[in-house]
Protein backbone atom coordinates (compact mmCIF):
# COMPACT_ATOMS: atom_id res chain seq x y z
CA UNK A 1 0.00 0.00 0.00
CA UNK A 2 1.56 3.02 -1.63
CA UNK A 3 0.99 6.21 1.05
CA UNK A 4 2.02 10.10 0.14
CA UNK A 5 2.65 11.66 3.34
CA UNK A 6 2.76 15.91 3.15
CA UNK A 7 5.00 17.88 5.19
CA UNK A 8 3.27 17.73 8.97
CA UNK A 9 2.37 14.34 8.37
CA UNK A 10 3.00 11.84 10.95
CA UNK A 11 5.86 9.14 9.11
CA UNK A 12 6.50 7.59 12.67
CA UNK A 13 3.60 6.82 15.23
CA UNK A 14 5.23 4.64 18.29
CA UNK A 15 2.52 4.03 20.66
CA UNK A 16 2.61 2.54 23.95
CA UNK A 17 5.67 0.64 23.41
CA UNK A 18 7.19 -1.82 25.79
CA UNK A 19 10.50 -3.96 25.08
CA UNK A 20 12.41 -6.40 27.32
CA UNK A 21 15.36 -8.13 27.81
CA UNK A 22 14.83 -10.93 30.34
CA UNK A 23 14.58 -9.02 33.00
CA UNK A 24 15.73 -5.85 32.08
CA UNK A 25 12.90 -3.52 30.93
CA UNK A 26 14.34 -1.51 28.25
CA UNK A 27 11.47 0.12 26.85
CA UNK A 28 8.52 0.84 29.36
CA UNK A 29 5.17 2.59 27.48
CA UNK A 30 6.80 4.63 24.32
CA UNK A 31 4.99 7.43 22.63
CA UNK A 32 6.16 8.90 20.13
CA UNK A 33 5.35 10.63 16.69
CA UNK A 34 7.69 12.31 13.83
CA UNK A 35 6.06 14.19 11.01
CA UNK A 36 7.59 14.15 7.39
CA UNK A 37 10.68 16.15 6.55
CA UNK A 38 11.37 16.95 10.45
CA UNK A 39 14.71 15.68 12.13
CA UNK A 40 14.03 14.05 15.46
CA UNK A 41 16.73 14.09 18.11
CA UNK A 42 16.40 10.91 20.89
CA UNK A 43 18.43 11.80 23.46
CA UNK A 44 19.26 9.69 26.60
CA UNK A 45 21.95 8.43 28.36
CA UNK A 46 23.67 4.88 27.06
CA UNK A 47 21.89 1.72 27.72
CA UNK A 48 18.44 3.79 27.85
CA UNK A 49 16.86 1.82 25.00
CA UNK A 50 17.97 4.68 22.40
CA UNK A 51 19.02 2.39 19.49
CA UNK A 52 16.31 -0.51 20.37
CA UNK A 53 13.52 1.55 19.65
CA UNK A 54 14.88 2.40 16.18
CA UNK A 55 16.11 -1.72 15.75
CA UNK A 56 12.13 -1.60 16.27
CA UNK A 57 11.21 0.64 13.68
CA UNK A 58 13.19 -1.40 11.04
CA UNK A 59 12.31 -4.68 12.14
CA UNK A 60 15.47 -6.12 13.55
CA UNK A 61 13.77 -6.66 17.05
CA UNK A 62 10.26 -7.10 17.77
CA UNK A 63 8.73 -4.82 20.54
CA UNK A 64 6.53 -7.23 23.82
CA UNK A 65 3.41 -5.10 23.53
CA UNK A 66 2.44 -1.87 22.00
CA UNK A 67 2.63 -0.02 18.35
CA UNK A 68 5.19 0.91 15.86
CA UNK A 69 3.77 2.38 13.05
CA UNK A 70 6.34 3.41 10.10
CA UNK A 71 4.39 4.86 6.62
CA UNK A 72 1.61 3.90 7.88
CA UNK A 73 2.36 0.27 8.66
CA UNK A 74 2.83 -1.83 11.52
CA UNK A 75 6.50 -3.01 11.14
CA UNK A 76 5.90 -6.27 13.60
CA UNK A 77 3.30 -7.33 11.91
CA UNK A 78 5.13 -7.27 8.04
CA UNK A 79 7.50 -10.52 6.47
CA UNK A 80 9.05 -11.55 3.11
CA UNK A 81 8.09 -8.97 0.53
CA UNK A 82 6.24 -6.36 2.96
CA UNK A 83 9.06 -5.67 5.30
CA UNK A 84 11.67 -5.56 2.59
CA UNK A 85 9.81 -2.99 0.36
CA UNK A 86 9.20 -0.71 3.88
CA UNK A 87 13.31 -1.35 4.55
CA UNK A 88 14.00 -0.33 1.41
CA UNK A 89 12.40 3.18 2.32
CA UNK A 90 14.76 3.44 5.33
CA UNK A 91 17.86 4.52 5.57
CA UNK A 92 19.98 3.30 8.65
CA UNK A 93 23.66 4.36 9.88
CA UNK A 94 24.91 2.38 12.49
CA UNK A 95 26.49 3.52 15.63
CA UNK A 96 30.01 1.69 13.97
CA UNK A 97 29.38 2.18 10.34
CA UNK A 98 28.84 -2.04 9.96
CA UNK A 99 30.90 -1.54 6.58
CA UNK A 100 31.71 -4.71 4.57
CA UNK A 101 34.96 -4.80 5.23
CA UNK A 102 36.02 -7.85 2.67
CA UNK A 103 34.80 -5.25 0.37
CA UNK A 104 36.18 -2.00 -1.35
CA UNK A 105 33.88 1.08 -0.75
CA UNK A 106 32.83 0.78 -4.20
CA UNK A 107 31.85 -2.67 -3.42
CA UNK A 108 29.91 -1.49 -0.32
CA UNK A 109 27.76 1.10 -2.17
CA UNK A 110 27.20 -1.40 -5.05
CA UNK A 111 26.44 -4.38 -2.71
CA UNK A 112 22.54 -2.85 -2.12
CA UNK A 113 22.21 -0.75 -5.52
CA UNK A 114 22.40 -3.68 -7.28
CA UNK A 115 20.19 -6.37 -4.95
CA UNK A 116 17.91 -4.15 -5.03
CA UNK A 117 17.63 -2.29 -8.31
CA UNK A 118 18.52 -5.12 -10.78
CA UNK A 119 19.25 -4.83 -14.66
CA UNK A 120 21.31 -1.26 -13.84
CA UNK A 121 24.06 -0.92 -16.69
CA UNK A 122 27.50 -0.39 -15.48
CA UNK A 123 27.65 3.35 -16.39
CA UNK A 124 24.56 3.61 -14.38
CA UNK A 125 25.79 1.92 -11.19
CA UNK A 126 29.12 4.11 -11.12
CA UNK A 127 27.01 6.75 -12.22
CA UNK A 128 24.91 6.95 -8.45
CA UNK A 129 27.96 4.85 -6.76
CA UNK A 130 29.91 8.26 -7.36
CA UNK A 131 27.25 10.90 -6.74
CA UNK A 132 26.78 9.29 -3.21
CA UNK A 133 30.09 9.68 -2.53
CA UNK A 134 30.42 13.12 -3.60
CA UNK A 135 27.48 14.03 -1.78
CA UNK A 136 29.22 12.87 1.42
CA UNK A 137 32.65 14.60 0.21
CA UNK A 138 34.08 10.82 -0.21
CA UNK A 139 34.69 10.34 -3.77
CA UNK A 140 38.49 9.84 -3.75
CA UNK A 141 37.88 6.65 -1.28
CA UNK A 142 36.19 4.28 -3.50
CA UNK A 143 39.05 1.69 -3.76
CA UNK A 144 39.86 2.19 -0.38
CA UNK A 145 38.70 -0.81 1.55
CA UNK A 146 36.96 0.18 4.91
CA UNK A 147 40.58 -0.80 7.24
CA UNK A 148 41.98 2.36 5.89
CA UNK A 149 39.33 4.67 6.72
CA UNK A 150 39.48 7.11 9.90
CA UNK A 151 35.83 6.84 11.97
CA UNK A 152 34.44 9.96 10.39
CA UNK A 153 35.19 8.02 6.77
CA UNK A 154 33.45 5.27 7.92
CA UNK A 155 30.56 7.02 9.00
CA UNK A 156 30.17 9.07 6.13
CA UNK A 157 30.52 6.09 3.84
CA UNK A 158 27.81 4.09 5.89
CA UNK A 159 26.27 7.09 5.38
CA UNK A 160 26.48 7.02 1.73
CA UNK A 161 25.62 3.28 1.62
CA UNK A 162 22.31 4.25 2.89
CA UNK A 163 21.49 7.12 0.69
CA UNK A 164 22.14 4.96 -2.37
CA UNK A 165 18.74 3.42 -2.17
CA UNK A 166 16.98 6.95 -1.89
CA UNK A 167 15.59 6.17 1.47
CA UNK A 168 12.33 8.31 2.86
CA UNK A 169 13.43 8.17 6.31
CA UNK A 170 16.79 8.03 7.81
CA UNK A 171 17.56 6.90 11.20
CA UNK A 172 21.00 7.57 12.93
CA UNK A 173 22.59 5.46 15.52
CA UNK A 174 24.95 7.46 17.41
CA UNK A 175 26.45 9.39 14.50
CA UNK A 176 29.10 11.42 16.39
CA UNK A 177 29.88 8.57 19.07
CA UNK A 178 33.96 8.51 18.80
CA UNK A 179 34.92 11.15 16.81
CA UNK A 180 36.41 14.33 17.30
CA UNK A 181 35.06 17.92 18.01
CA UNK A 182 35.87 18.88 14.39
CA UNK A 183 34.54 15.60 12.84
CA UNK A 184 31.09 15.72 14.82
CA UNK A 185 30.70 19.01 13.99
CA UNK A 186 31.43 17.31 10.02
CA UNK A 187 28.59 14.81 10.37
CA UNK A 188 26.50 17.14 12.07
CA UNK A 189 26.45 19.09 9.17
CA UNK A 190 26.14 16.46 6.97
CA UNK A 191 23.09 15.18 8.68
CA UNK A 192 21.35 18.77 7.99
CA UNK A 193 22.77 18.26 4.10
CA UNK A 194 20.94 14.93 3.76
CA UNK A 195 17.78 16.45 5.14
CA UNK A 196 18.14 18.91 2.76
CA UNK A 197 18.78 17.65 -0.77
CA UNK A 198 16.80 13.90 -0.13
CA UNK A 199 14.02 15.70 1.88
CA UNK A 200 14.21 12.92 4.64
CA UNK A 201 12.61 12.55 7.58
CA UNK A 202 15.04 11.50 10.47
CA UNK A 203 15.35 10.35 13.91
CA UNK A 204 19.00 10.66 15.35
CA UNK A 205 20.11 9.05 18.73
CA UNK A 206 22.39 10.31 20.36
CA UNK A 207 23.68 11.29 23.97
CA UNK A 208 25.65 14.43 22.46
CA UNK A 209 23.89 17.70 23.51
CA UNK A 210 25.79 19.23 20.26
CA UNK A 211 24.68 17.03 18.02
CA UNK A 212 21.19 17.75 19.37
CA UNK A 213 21.30 21.11 18.97
CA UNK A 214 22.53 21.33 15.60
CA UNK A 215 20.67 18.43 14.23
CA UNK A 216 17.38 18.47 15.54
CA UNK A 217 14.04 20.12 14.84
CA UNK A 218 12.73 18.55 17.74
CA UNK A 219 13.85 16.76 20.74
CA UNK A 220 12.74 13.82 22.80
CA UNK A 221 14.69 12.84 26.27
CA UNK A 222 14.30 9.17 26.90
CA UNK A 223 15.36 8.21 30.77
CA UNK A 224 14.27 5.16 32.48
CA UNK A 225 12.46 3.44 29.35
CA UNK A 226 9.99 6.45 28.96
CA UNK A 227 9.95 10.27 26.97
CA UNK A 228 10.13 12.33 29.68
CA UNK A 229 10.20 15.13 27.76
CA UNK A 230 9.61 16.60 24.13
CA UNK A 231 10.32 19.67 22.30
CA UNK A 232 12.67 21.69 21.17
CA UNK A 233 15.68 22.01 22.12
CA UNK A 234 15.19 25.23 24.23
CA UNK A 235 11.98 23.41 25.52
CA UNK A 236 13.69 20.44 26.49
CA UNK A 237 16.22 21.89 28.55
CA UNK A 238 14.38 25.20 30.13
CA UNK A 239 13.53 22.80 33.30
CA UNK A 240 13.01 22.70 36.27
CA UNK A 241 13.92 18.84 36.21
CA UNK A 242 16.43 17.60 37.80
CA UNK A 243 17.39 14.38 35.59
CA UNK A 244 17.38 16.70 32.70
CA UNK A 245 19.44 19.38 33.92
CA UNK A 246 21.76 17.38 35.17
CA UNK A 247 22.16 15.61 31.72
CA UNK A 248 22.60 18.86 30.37
CA UNK A 249 25.11 20.73 32.78
CA UNK A 250 27.51 17.31 32.74
CA UNK A 251 27.45 17.35 29.13
CA UNK A 252 28.49 20.63 28.54
CA UNK A 253 31.19 20.60 31.13
CA UNK A 254 32.47 17.23 29.02
CA UNK B 1 11.92 -10.13 41.40
CA UNK B 2 11.09 -13.37 42.07
CA UNK B 3 8.01 -13.63 39.75
CA UNK B 4 10.23 -12.35 36.88
CA UNK B 5 12.30 -15.38 37.08
CA UNK B 6 12.59 -17.77 34.21
CA UNK B 7 10.72 -20.85 34.12
CA UNK B 8 12.23 -24.14 32.67
CA UNK B 9 10.25 -26.92 31.36
CA UNK B 10 13.06 -29.69 32.55
CA UNK B 11 15.59 -28.04 34.40
CA UNK B 12 18.46 -25.03 32.67
CA UNK B 13 20.61 -27.16 30.87
CA UNK B 14 18.12 -29.72 28.63
CA UNK B 15 16.11 -26.99 28.04
CA UNK B 16 18.70 -24.59 26.44
CA UNK B 17 19.91 -27.83 24.67
CA UNK B 18 16.61 -28.91 23.28
CA UNK B 19 16.61 -25.55 22.53
CA UNK B 20 19.63 -25.39 20.33
CA UNK B 21 18.82 -28.37 18.54
CA UNK B 22 15.60 -26.84 17.59
CA UNK B 23 17.45 -23.58 16.73
CA UNK B 24 20.17 -25.63 14.87
CA UNK B 25 16.84 -27.71 12.88
CA UNK B 26 14.77 -24.19 11.83
CA UNK B 27 18.47 -23.15 10.21
CA UNK B 28 18.80 -25.97 8.52
CA UNK B 29 14.89 -26.12 6.90
CA UNK B 30 15.63 -22.49 6.03
CA UNK B 31 18.46 -23.04 4.23
CA UNK B 32 16.51 -25.71 1.89
CA UNK B 33 14.04 -23.16 1.58
CA UNK B 34 16.36 -20.32 0.76
CA UNK B 35 18.48 -22.31 -1.64
CA UNK B 36 15.65 -22.48 -4.12
CA UNK B 37 13.79 -19.01 -4.09
CA UNK B 38 15.09 -16.23 -5.46
CA UNK B 39 18.76 -15.26 -7.54
CA UNK B 40 21.29 -17.58 -7.16
CA UNK B 41 24.87 -15.71 -6.13
CA UNK B 42 26.63 -17.73 -8.34
CA UNK B 43 29.99 -14.83 -8.17
CA UNK B 44 29.95 -15.33 -4.79
CA UNK B 45 30.01 -19.23 -4.84
CA UNK B 46 32.35 -19.29 -7.47
CA UNK B 47 34.04 -16.70 -5.33
CA UNK B 48 34.19 -19.08 -1.98
CA UNK B 49 34.63 -22.37 -4.20
CA UNK B 50 37.74 -20.44 -4.84
CA UNK B 51 38.81 -19.89 -1.63
CA UNK B 52 38.13 -22.60 0.25
CA UNK B 53 40.29 -24.59 -2.42
CA UNK B 54 43.18 -21.69 -1.99
CA UNK B 55 43.07 -22.13 1.65
CA UNK B 56 43.05 -25.66 1.75
CA UNK B 57 44.98 -27.29 -0.80
CA UNK B 58 48.69 -27.02 0.76
CA UNK B 59 48.12 -28.36 3.74
CA UNK B 60 45.50 -31.10 1.92
CA UNK B 61 48.73 -32.11 -0.45
CA UNK B 62 51.33 -32.76 2.42
CA UNK B 63 48.30 -34.65 4.73
CA UNK B 64 47.63 -36.71 1.77
CA UNK B 65 50.81 -37.68 0.25
CA UNK B 66 52.12 -38.78 4.03
CA UNK B 67 48.56 -40.36 4.52
CA UNK B 68 49.07 -42.53 1.53
CA UNK B 69 52.93 -43.08 2.41
CA UNK B 70 52.92 -43.88 6.05
CA UNK B 71 49.95 -46.16 5.31
CA UNK B 72 51.85 -48.13 2.87
CA UNK B 73 55.01 -48.44 5.03
CA UNK B 74 52.74 -49.56 8.29
CA UNK B 75 51.02 -52.21 6.11
CA UNK B 76 54.15 -53.60 4.17
CA UNK B 77 55.13 -56.19 7.69
CA UNK B 78 51.80 -57.64 8.14
CA UNK B 79 50.98 -58.76 4.46
CA UNK B 80 55.22 -59.28 3.50
CA UNK B 81 54.92 -61.92 6.59
CA UNK B 82 52.36 -63.58 3.47
CA UNK B 83 54.86 -63.14 1.02
CA UNK B 84 51.70 -60.96 -0.55
CA UNK B 85 53.55 -57.72 -1.24
CA UNK B 86 52.01 -57.39 -4.49
CA UNK B 87 49.39 -56.88 -2.93
CA UNK B 88 49.89 -53.39 -1.57
CA UNK B 89 48.71 -51.07 -4.33
CA UNK B 90 44.92 -52.86 -4.27
CA UNK B 91 45.28 -52.54 -0.76
CA UNK B 92 46.69 -48.99 -0.31
CA UNK B 93 43.92 -47.95 -3.03
CA UNK B 94 41.06 -49.44 -1.70
CA UNK B 95 42.20 -47.77 1.61
CA UNK B 96 42.46 -44.46 0.83
CA UNK B 97 39.85 -44.27 -1.83
CA UNK B 98 36.92 -45.82 0.54
CA UNK B 99 38.25 -44.11 3.64
CA UNK B 100 41.48 -42.53 3.94
CA UNK B 101 40.89 -39.51 1.74
CA UNK B 102 37.40 -38.15 2.24
CA UNK B 103 38.00 -38.32 5.54
CA UNK B 104 41.36 -36.69 5.79
CA UNK B 105 39.77 -34.07 3.45
CA UNK B 106 36.62 -33.76 5.76
CA UNK B 107 38.61 -33.29 8.63
CA UNK B 108 41.25 -30.91 7.18
CA UNK B 109 38.33 -28.94 5.89
CA UNK B 110 36.45 -28.73 8.67
CA UNK B 111 39.76 -27.40 10.61
CA UNK B 112 40.34 -25.03 7.97
CA UNK B 113 37.27 -23.99 6.27
CA UNK B 114 35.09 -24.85 9.17
CA UNK B 115 36.45 -22.71 11.28
CA UNK B 116 37.31 -19.62 8.90
CA UNK B 117 33.25 -19.71 8.06
CA UNK B 118 32.40 -19.50 11.89
CA UNK B 119 35.12 -16.65 12.46
CA UNK B 120 34.25 -14.73 9.26
CA UNK B 121 30.42 -14.67 10.17
CA UNK B 122 31.20 -14.23 13.66
CA UNK B 123 33.01 -11.26 13.10
CA UNK B 124 29.93 -9.84 10.79
CA UNK B 125 27.28 -10.55 13.39
CA UNK B 126 28.88 -8.86 16.37
CA UNK B 127 29.93 -6.01 14.20
CA UNK B 128 26.15 -5.54 12.76
CA UNK B 129 27.30 -5.83 9.25
CA UNK B 130 24.76 -8.45 8.66
CA UNK B 131 21.82 -6.62 10.54
CA UNK B 132 23.00 -3.71 7.93
CA UNK B 133 22.83 -6.43 4.70
CA UNK B 134 18.86 -6.83 6.47
CA UNK B 135 18.11 -3.16 6.70
CA UNK B 136 19.15 -2.61 3.18
CA UNK B 137 17.02 -5.11 1.83
CA UNK B 138 19.30 -7.74 1.00
CA UNK B 139 19.20 -11.66 2.38
CA UNK B 140 22.02 -11.87 4.50
CA UNK B 141 21.00 -15.11 4.40
CA UNK B 142 20.89 -16.72 1.00
CA UNK B 143 24.31 -13.98 0.25
CA UNK B 144 26.48 -15.48 3.51
CA UNK B 145 24.91 -18.68 4.27
CA UNK B 146 23.63 -20.22 0.95
CA UNK B 147 26.97 -19.60 -0.79
CA UNK B 148 29.06 -20.80 1.34
CA UNK B 149 27.01 -24.33 2.17
CA UNK B 150 26.85 -24.54 -1.59
CA UNK B 151 30.32 -23.86 -2.08
CA UNK B 152 31.75 -26.40 0.29
CA UNK B 153 29.54 -28.66 -0.52
CA UNK B 154 31.06 -28.64 -4.43
CA UNK B 155 34.50 -27.84 -3.39
CA UNK B 156 35.13 -30.61 -0.74
CA UNK B 157 34.23 -33.63 -3.69
CA UNK B 158 36.66 -31.78 -5.78
CA UNK B 159 39.27 -31.48 -2.55
CA UNK B 160 38.29 -35.05 -1.94
CA UNK B 161 39.94 -36.69 -4.86
CA UNK B 162 42.74 -34.35 -5.44
CA UNK B 163 43.64 -36.03 -1.83
CA UNK B 164 43.21 -39.37 -3.22
CA UNK B 165 45.39 -38.78 -6.33
CA UNK B 166 48.17 -37.49 -4.06
CA UNK B 167 48.15 -39.85 -1.19
CA UNK B 168 48.11 -42.86 -4.02
CA UNK B 169 51.09 -40.86 -4.77
CA UNK B 170 52.90 -41.06 -1.33
CA UNK B 171 51.80 -44.72 -1.90
CA UNK B 172 53.45 -45.00 -4.99
CA UNK B 173 56.83 -43.78 -3.83
CA UNK B 174 56.84 -45.96 -0.60
CA UNK B 175 55.85 -49.05 -3.24
CA UNK B 176 58.42 -47.76 -5.74
CA UNK B 177 61.37 -47.29 -3.18
CA UNK B 178 60.68 -50.85 -2.13
CA UNK B 179 59.55 -53.06 -4.33
CA UNK B 180 60.93 -50.73 -7.76
CA UNK B 181 57.14 -51.71 -9.08
CA UNK B 182 56.66 -49.13 -11.88
CA UNK B 183 54.48 -46.25 -12.27
CA UNK B 184 51.89 -47.71 -14.72
CA UNK B 185 51.79 -51.70 -12.94
CA UNK B 186 51.02 -50.03 -9.60
CA UNK B 187 48.24 -47.57 -11.02
CA UNK B 188 47.33 -50.70 -12.97
CA UNK B 189 47.42 -53.24 -9.48
CA UNK B 190 45.98 -50.52 -7.53
CA UNK B 191 42.67 -49.74 -9.22
CA UNK B 192 42.12 -53.45 -10.69
CA UNK B 193 40.17 -53.71 -7.28
CA UNK B 194 38.67 -50.08 -6.98
CA UNK B 195 34.67 -50.19 -8.04
CA UNK B 196 32.39 -47.85 -9.21
CA UNK B 197 30.76 -48.53 -5.66
CA UNK B 198 33.54 -47.13 -3.92
CA UNK B 199 33.88 -43.74 -5.89
CA UNK B 200 30.57 -43.35 -5.39
CA UNK B 201 30.91 -44.38 -1.74
CA UNK B 202 33.58 -41.68 -1.45
CA UNK B 203 31.77 -39.13 -3.30
CA UNK B 204 28.38 -39.37 -1.49
CA UNK B 205 30.63 -38.84 2.05
CA UNK B 206 32.41 -35.88 0.71
CA UNK B 207 29.26 -34.44 -0.32
CA UNK B 208 28.10 -34.85 2.99
CA UNK B 209 30.73 -34.24 4.72
CA UNK B 210 30.96 -30.65 2.70
CA UNK B 211 27.68 -29.68 3.25
CA UNK B 212 28.04 -30.42 7.21
CA UNK B 213 31.08 -28.25 7.31
CA UNK B 214 29.45 -25.50 5.33
CA UNK B 215 26.44 -25.81 7.43
CA UNK B 216 28.21 -25.86 11.11
CA UNK B 217 30.63 -23.43 10.43
CA UNK B 218 27.61 -20.93 9.14
CA UNK B 219 25.43 -21.86 11.99
CA UNK B 220 27.63 -20.92 14.60
CA UNK B 221 28.79 -18.24 12.71
CA UNK B 222 25.55 -16.66 12.31
CA UNK B 223 24.29 -17.05 15.32
CA UNK B 224 27.49 -15.90 17.78
CA UNK B 225 26.89 -13.79 20.03
CA UNK B 226 28.59 -11.55 22.89
CA UNK B 227 31.24 -9.78 21.22
CA UNK B 228 34.73 -11.00 20.33
CA UNK B 229 34.22 -14.23 23.04
CA UNK B 230 31.52 -14.97 20.69
CA UNK B 231 33.63 -14.99 17.55
CA UNK B 232 35.89 -17.57 19.22
CA UNK B 233 33.13 -19.49 20.10
CA UNK B 234 31.86 -19.73 16.85
CA UNK B 235 35.40 -20.86 15.19
CA UNK B 236 35.57 -23.15 18.04
CA UNK B 237 32.32 -25.26 17.91
CA UNK B 238 32.11 -24.88 14.42
CA UNK B 239 35.34 -27.40 13.84
CA UNK B 240 34.38 -29.32 17.24
CA UNK B 241 30.60 -30.28 15.80
CA UNK B 242 31.55 -30.74 12.43
CA UNK B 243 34.17 -33.13 13.06
CA UNK B 244 31.76 -35.13 15.23
CA UNK B 245 28.90 -35.26 13.26
CA UNK B 246 31.44 -36.29 10.24
CA UNK B 247 32.37 -39.26 12.12
CA UNK B 248 28.49 -40.10 12.75
CA UNK B 249 27.83 -39.75 9.09
CA UNK B 250 30.84 -41.99 8.42
CA UNK B 251 29.57 -44.91 10.43
CA UNK B 252 26.37 -44.68 8.90
CA UNK B 253 27.25 -43.85 5.19
CA UNK B 254 29.94 -46.80 5.45
CA UNK B 255 26.90 -48.97 6.95
CA UNK B 256 24.59 -48.07 3.76
CA UNK B 257 27.12 -49.13 1.23
CA UNK B 258 28.08 -52.17 2.87
CA UNK B 259 24.83 -53.44 2.22
CA UNK B 260 24.84 -52.50 -1.38
CA UNK B 261 28.42 -53.63 -1.55
CA UNK B 262 26.45 -57.55 -0.20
Amino acid sequence: MEEDFKPGEPVIEVRDLYKSFGDLHVLQGVNLTVTKGENMVVLGRSGTGKSVLIKIMVGLLKQDRGDCIVLGQEVSKLEGNDLRDLRLKIGFSFQNSALYDSMTVRENLEFPLVRNIPNLTRAEIDEQVEYVLDAVGLLQTINQVPAELSGGQRKRIGIARTLILKPEIMLYDEPTAGLDPITCLEINELINEVKEKYQTTSIIITHDLTCARETGDRIAMLLDGKFLKTGTFEEVFDTDEERIKSFYDYNFIQ
Amino acid sequence: MSANKKQFVYGKNLDNALLAVYDAYVFFIRFFREVFRGRMEFQEIVRQCYAIGNRSLLLISLTGFITGMVFTKQSRPSLSEFGATSWLPSLVAIAIVRALAPLVTALISAGKIGSSIGAELGSMRVTEQIDAMEVSAVNPFKFLVVTRVVACTIAIPVLMFYCSLVSLLGAFLNVTLNEGTSFIAFFENAFEQITFLDIWTSVAKAIAYGFTIGIVGSYQGYNASKGTEGVGKAANSAVVTSMFLIFIEEVIIVQVSNYFRI
